[in-house]
């Protein structure tokens, strides 16, 4: 890494307003605050143990080009920082088959309001020792910590993966194929990634009559919808040709903004007593609300 | 910090609870509060008044009588845990859930279902297998232990390599906050406003709170299962093996390791046929459409060759992979042969250092002159020693003990955690200063008293304090302290 952790918990300090900054592809930096940034570079890969350890400023690109070599990947979104990720805390539209990205964060040093690094989780993909505070830091936007280093739990890339299209109904291929890698669907048509050993994928294929494609659709990007997955069916007429959703999901990729909602007040003062115990002088990303940052 | 009052009026509690509970739902004659002291772990505690919640309302009424006179309260399934996570604080509000049971919903299509948190586990996965699907996490105790403890516990299982603990099979829970407020952590939709609060709430040990309604995410059953059985002339060839078959790109369902003494007192219980003559066997399990798991499995059987390799049995059907299967989940039962009583343990290794550190366990288990079996999930490093007594015999109590802490500082400094499913609870409270610093533990406790600031629920569980180490309410029988 290009920084110590010594180093980077330094920078943080203990006090002063301080935000932490990445590539600034999923948010602007904050104006007129100092600004830190995380060390970057990989550590080390274990293939056989499938962790991977880097720095929080280490690029997303950079991680999946060192564990390619590995036939290895991670469920951690494309884009900017492996911190910047973890902070906003969205998953890809893999989702459906390699589960949520929060469940990727095996281990986190952080620096907290205070200065302090504290180590949250632990190296193994199976840990139960103690409150998991590696959940509480995916999607935080940095209110509760600064992100200094993670050990991420990585997997193999499949033999041989395909996109194909279909006319069908996206639940009549959620429920038929097996454990397909994504389900889109914009009203009309359905995109679905299959992954695994060609002769199956190319079996389910002709059983499901599918049309192979060289990538699934482009994403609208006005807005990022969360929705029971029960619930898209009634997107088809709520907004014929402005969305493209993961099927099995919920996330609705949308050409508008998400409707407001309000917050439920019991989990506003939950949030609110969570960042007076690890932030009280709101230090940390000052101004950015975790429950209400879009 | 609220001091908790050490000399609780039961009889007021008990009248409190009574106006908000039928009287037979409020439970404190002797025996059932000595029913109720303990949970599957050697530890007992002492229950004050054990109530019987039939629903979200009864368990807020609970919390709310312990909330308002200021008294612990515990949240209890099916008490099959062995960490100690269920043994009551002195005097506790146990409010059980076994009665709040049913499946309020299943999505097969979407599959997602909601849950009452005293659902088996395994009951839960029979009522829906004609829909095709399943809910992943099975512990060995699946029959037993409701889906409330698994989250309660994030509790882990053999099938949890491919697929992961419970953590990432909870979509959400409606929970009783330890204020007495209810709130949905989490639910059905992918990506909820703010924190996620549902994340840490699962393996919080009953100390943010109690779920009342559990969304679970539900896997669909694979159309093709190849389950294997290999032994090995030494541990470390087929520990090595693990390593081997992760490192080539293959995630089997499951990889599971029996050690000779295991494979003995496994075989004279249920007659399987098992290799008693080797010292260890590798139950090893692919799942998938027919192409991949061929491929898969042929390239297990070129990599279990180069380590050497005996004998490698497929299960021909499923009469077969359950025969196998049931000598893995029998190991427990099968002991009674061996030794009148034993200790389980629960740490994890990088796979790379199960070798290594197998073999410590035997020298540390040697050094004080007891035995050991082993078997536990190897494709996780997930250790299961269980160390083999006769508790009749003077001063075999602290040996054992000892014998215990050493392992799972020796599994800590090879890189590994304390715990990978059964959780810390009491019987590894005092042990988390291995894992985390002073910073670290304190972060854990800034999270617990945002949840709980009266520091009402389950209290003096996961966290040491030091200011309550070694005071005797805090201590209680069994504990390690």
């Amino acid at each position: 890494m290009d920084l110590t952790l010594e180093d980077f918990a330094a920078a943080v300090g203990s006090t002063g307003p301080v935000a932490i900054a990445g590539l600034g592809t999923r948010s602007r930096p904050l104006s007129d605050v100092r600004v830190v940034h995380a060390p970057i570079g990989i550590e080390w890969i274990e293939p056989a143990e499938m962790t991977i350890r880097c720095g929080a400023g280490t690029p997303v690109d950079e991680v999946d080009a060192a564990l390619a070599e590995h036939g290895q990947q991670v469920a951690v979104h494309s884009g900017g920082t492996v911190g910047g990720a973890l902070a906003v805390g969205q998953s890809g539209i893999r989702r459906l088959a390699y589960g949520a990205m929060r469940d990727a964060l095996l281990q986190a040093n952080y620096v907290n309001a205070a200065g302090k690094l504290v180590k949250a989780g632990g190296p193994t993909v199976k840990n139960v020792s103690g409150f998991d505070l590696c959940r509480l830091l995916v999607g935080s936007h940095g209110t509760l910590g600064f992100i200094g280093d993670v050990i991420l739990r990585t997997r193999p890339k499949a033999s041989f993966e395909q996109w194909f299209t279909s006319d069908r109904d996206p639940w009549e291929l959620l429920t038929g194929l097996f454990r397909p890698t994504s389900v889109l669907w914009d009203g009309a048509t359905t995109w679905v990634l299959l992954e695994g050993d060609d002769r199956d994928v190319a079996e389910m294929a002709e059983r499901f009559l599918l049309t192979a494609v060289s990538s699934g659709p482009e994403l609208p990007t006005g807005g990022r919808w969360s929705m029971a997955p029960s619930e898209l069916v009634s997107l088809r007429v709520a907004s014929p040709g402005s969305f493209v959703a993961e099927i099995g999901v919920g996330v609705v990729h949308h050409t508008r903004p998400r409707p407001e909602r309000s917050p439920d007040p019991v989990q506003a003062d939950l949030h609110a007593r969570i960042k007076q115990e690890f932030d009280p002088t709101g230090r940390l990303n000052p101004g950015i609300d975790a429950l209400s940052v879009r | 910090m609220t001091v908790i009052d050490t000399a609780i009026d039961l009889d007021a509690v008990a009248r409190a609870l009574r106006t908000r509970l039928r009287h037979d739902q409020v439970r404190d004659s002797p025996t059932l509060r000595n029913l109720y002291r303990h949970d599957a772990s050697n530890m007992t505690g002492s229950a004050g008044i054990v109530c019987f919640a039939e629903s979200t309302e009864d368990v807020q009424a609970c919390v709310q009588v312990a909330a308002d006179m200021g008294v612990p309260f515990m949240a209890r399934g099916s008490g099959t845990g062995l960490a100690g996570g269920a043994v009551p604080p002195p005097d506790a509000i146990v409010i059980s859930t076994t009665k709040m049971n049913k499946i309020l919903s299943v999505d097969e299509v979407n599959r997602i279902a909601w849950v009452e948190p005293g659902v088996l586990n395994l009951d839960l996965s029979k009522q829906i297998a004609h829909l095709g699907v399943h809910f992943a996490p099975d512990p060995s105790s699946q029959q037993t232990c409701s889906i409330g403890g698994n989250v309660a516990n994030n509790s882990g299982g053999p099938h949890c390599l491919a697929d992961g603990v419970t953590n990432a099979h909870i979509h959400g829970m409606e929970v009783v906050l330890p204020d007495g407020s209810i709130s949905v952590l989490g639910g059905e939709e992918p990506e909820p406003d703010g924190l996620d609060l549902r994340g840490v709430f699962v393996g919080s040990e009953g100390m943010f709170g109690v779920a009342t309604k559990i969304c679970v995410r539900l896997m669909q059953n694979p159309p093709d299962v190849a389950t294997m059985l290999m032994d090995f002339g030494s541990v470390a060839e087929g520990a090595n093996l693990v390593s081997d078959i992760i490192a080539s790109g293959i995630v089997p369902a499951a990889v599971e390791m029996m050690d000779q003494l295991c494979l003995i007192a496994v075989e004279e219980f249920i007659h399987a046929g098992l290799p008693v003559d080797q010292a260890a066997a590798l139950l090893i399990e692919v799942v998938g459409p027919p192409a991949g798991v061929a491929a898969d499995v042929e390239r297990i059987f070129e990599l279990a060759s180069a380590r050497g390799v005996g004998t490698i049995r497929v299960a021909a059907d499923d009469e077969e992979r359950a025969l196998l299967w049931k000598g893995r989940k029998s190991a427990f039962g099968a002991i009674a042969n061996i030794m009148p009583n034993y200790y389980l343990h629960d740490t994890v290794v990088p796979r790379h250092k199960l070798a290594e550190v197998l073999d410590q366990i035997y020298e540390i288990v040697e050094r004080h002159d007891l035995r050991v079996l082993n078997v536990f999930h190897a494709g996780d490093g997930n250790l299961h020693p269980l160390i083999l007594f006769d508790g009749s015999v003077e001063g075999v109590s602290e040996r054992v003990h000892a014998a215990g802490r050493e392992i799972v500082k020796a599994s800590v400094d090879a890189g590994g955690v304390l715990s990978g499913e059964h959780g810390i609870g009491l019987e590894k409270r005092d042990l988390m200063p291995l894992m985390f610093s002073e910073t670290d533990l304190s972060a854990q406790a800034d999270l617990r008293r945002a949840f709980d600031p009266q520091l009402i629920s389950n209290p003096d569980k996961v966290l040491p304090n030091p200011a309550t180490c070694g005071e005797i309410h805090s201590a209680p029988e069994g504990a390690w302290i």
